[in-house]
């Protein structure tokens, strides 16, 4: 732990070092989404419980053609586990506002300490066919750091992230906001760009499952890259890099 | 062994996340707190839209093929049997509370008042809409004649169906919504006059609140200052019974 706070340049260092690799706000962020994720997707399936048919359109009900019908998802995977529309509402309209504003914080906040520029920007020369293909082959050997920099993001991290922050999240809160009449009357452009409000709930889904499958991927890489390490890092900022990856 | 350690940790821990959700989700302080929600979305949305935003309206060639029926679909009591089979010629719409003119008002009288007509998307708590065509007078013009005292601060829609309770249902809007302009007592859905399913002779319409909303068979509507002496107090049927959202904006 000791070195853990030592401020000196990593590099002097002999591995194993510590690394600071995670500010303040977005370990903040983290872990408040890790909790608001959950609870977002479980009472979500209890709420797409209670009709469990999507449309494409402005509308869709009973006699309408759906595209995707699905059987009701079992109580393990929804809040709660027992039948309750309005108790799965209680907890999705409460959790969307610290998901959504939550988002919003960390934007701004990730603007003003330039992580998103220092961290996340996708340069054209990474996106090089060559270069993808020895990152793809480097990710599936699960040599997941640059040894010359090993706390950056590697590409497919870069992309998955970028994804989540730039893409699904906002999706998913803008196709949720379409769900609202309140808000349809507020901002007639939310229906519209989604094409109609069932629509918008078919996107809103596909969006949710999405995020579940980066959920699932996220754990597994962790898993393989050292919960311990990783778990940690999240936790202090500092990241202790593996032996055979340091410099 | 770690790593299965490990793993029954996670299992364990997301075992008791979900128990946990069911414990809150049936404790009242943790209803409190997740309920708290409510208010910031109805602020948010009245501000960041206004408080007259106009609901989306539609096109004919837009409207649902076939509009489904949920909640009551007959009231089934022996009144309600009685005014069916006169056509509702001896129905009566009351207003009363806190109004310097009760009102007793007939179907005819209804459809004589200046008429709004509407073509709206319907959209149920859960999950599904539907596109219709409505027509009755506003609830605004009622509550004009009627004469609104100063202390009235809800609407309150009494109506003719029994629920499971045994108690009538019952809804309630404030006046931001009951003198929004697309408020109305519909008695005409689609061109004809509204069926049993559709809340035969008169339902309310607040288009930019979800379905249950919609009270159905509308007996009485009553001008309060405050919606603890209706009901269990949070203002509609579904709200008391199920703790469902009272602003259903959302």
């Amino acid at each position: 732990m000791d070195h853990s706070a030592d401020p000196a340049p990593a590099q002097a260092l002999p591995p194993p070092y510590s690394v600071y690799r995670h500010r303040l706000a977005t370990r903040l962020w983290h872990w408040l989404n890790a909790l608001s994720v959950f609870v977002m997707l479980g009472s979500g399936l209890m709420i797409f419980n209670a009709h469990p048919r999507l449309y494409w359109g402005q509308y869709g009900a009973n006699f309408d053609h759906a595209w995707l019908e699905l059987p009701r998802f079992p109580g393990w995977a929804t809040i709660p586990s027992y039948y309750s529309l309005s108790a799965a509402r209680a907890w999705h309209l409460f959790f969307a506002l610290l998901l959504a504003f939550g988002l919003l914080a960390y934007m701004i906040a990730s603007l003003a300490n330039r992580h998103f520029q220092r961290d996340l920007r996708i340069r054209a020369r990474d996106l090089a066919p060559r270069h993808l293909w020895a990152d793809l082959k480097a990710h599936l050997a699960l040599r997941f750091h640059d040894p010359a920099d090993p706390a950056a993001y590697n590409l497919f991290q870069k992309i998955a992230y970028a994804g989540v922050v730039f893409v699904l999240l906002p999706l998913l809160i803008l196709s949720g906001l379409a769900l609202s009449p309140g808000m349809d009357a507020a901002w007639p452009w939310l229906t519209d760009i989604f094409f109609g409000r069932q629509s918008a709930r078919s996107v809103h889904f596909i969006a949710m499952a999405l995020i579940a499958l980066f959920v699932v991927v996220h754990l597994a890489l962790v898993l393989l890259a050292g919960p311990l390490d990783t778990v940690r890092s999240m936790v202090t900022g500092w990241w202790r890099v593996p032996p055979e990856e340091g410099a | 062994m770690t790593l299965i350690t490990r793993r029954n940790l996670i299992v364990i821990g997301a075992g008791g996340l979900v128990a946990g959700c069911d414990t809150l989700s049936r404790s009242p302080s943790a209803q409190s707190v997740l309920g708290s929600a409510e208010p910031v979305h109805r602020v948010l949305q009245r501000t960041l839209g206004g408080r007259d935003a106009l609901a989306r309206e539609f096109r004919p060639d837009q409207m649902s093929p076939f509009f489904r029926t949920n909640g009551s679909r007959n009231p089934g009591t022996p009144e309600y049997g009685a005014l069916l089979a006169g056509n509702f010629a001896d129905w009566r719409l009351t207003v009363g509370g806190l109004v310097a003119r009760p009102l007793s008002l007939s179907l005819p009288q209804l459809r004589a008042m200046p008429q709004r007509a509407q073509i709206t998307r319907h959209d149920c708590v859960e999950g599904w809409s539907a596109i219709g065509k409505w027509q009755g007078p506003q609830l605004s013009r009622l509550l004009d004649l009627a004469g609104l005292r100063d202390a009235a601060r809800y609407i309150v829609f009494h109506c003719a169906d029994r629920m499971g309770n045994g108690s009538f249902y019952y809804e309630s809007i404030d006046l931001v919504d009951a003198l929004h302009p697309q408020t109305i007592l519909a008695w005409a859905m689609n061109g004809k006059p509204l069926t049993v399913g559709h809340g035969a002779p008169v339902r309310l319409r607040v288009e930019r609140q979800l379905g249950y909303k919609h009270a159905k068979y509308v007996s009485r509507i009553e001008a309060v200052a405050s919606l603890s002496g209706i009901g269990g107090g949070k203002g509609g049927y579904w709200e008391d019974v199920n703790g469902y959202e009272w602003y259903a904006g959302i």
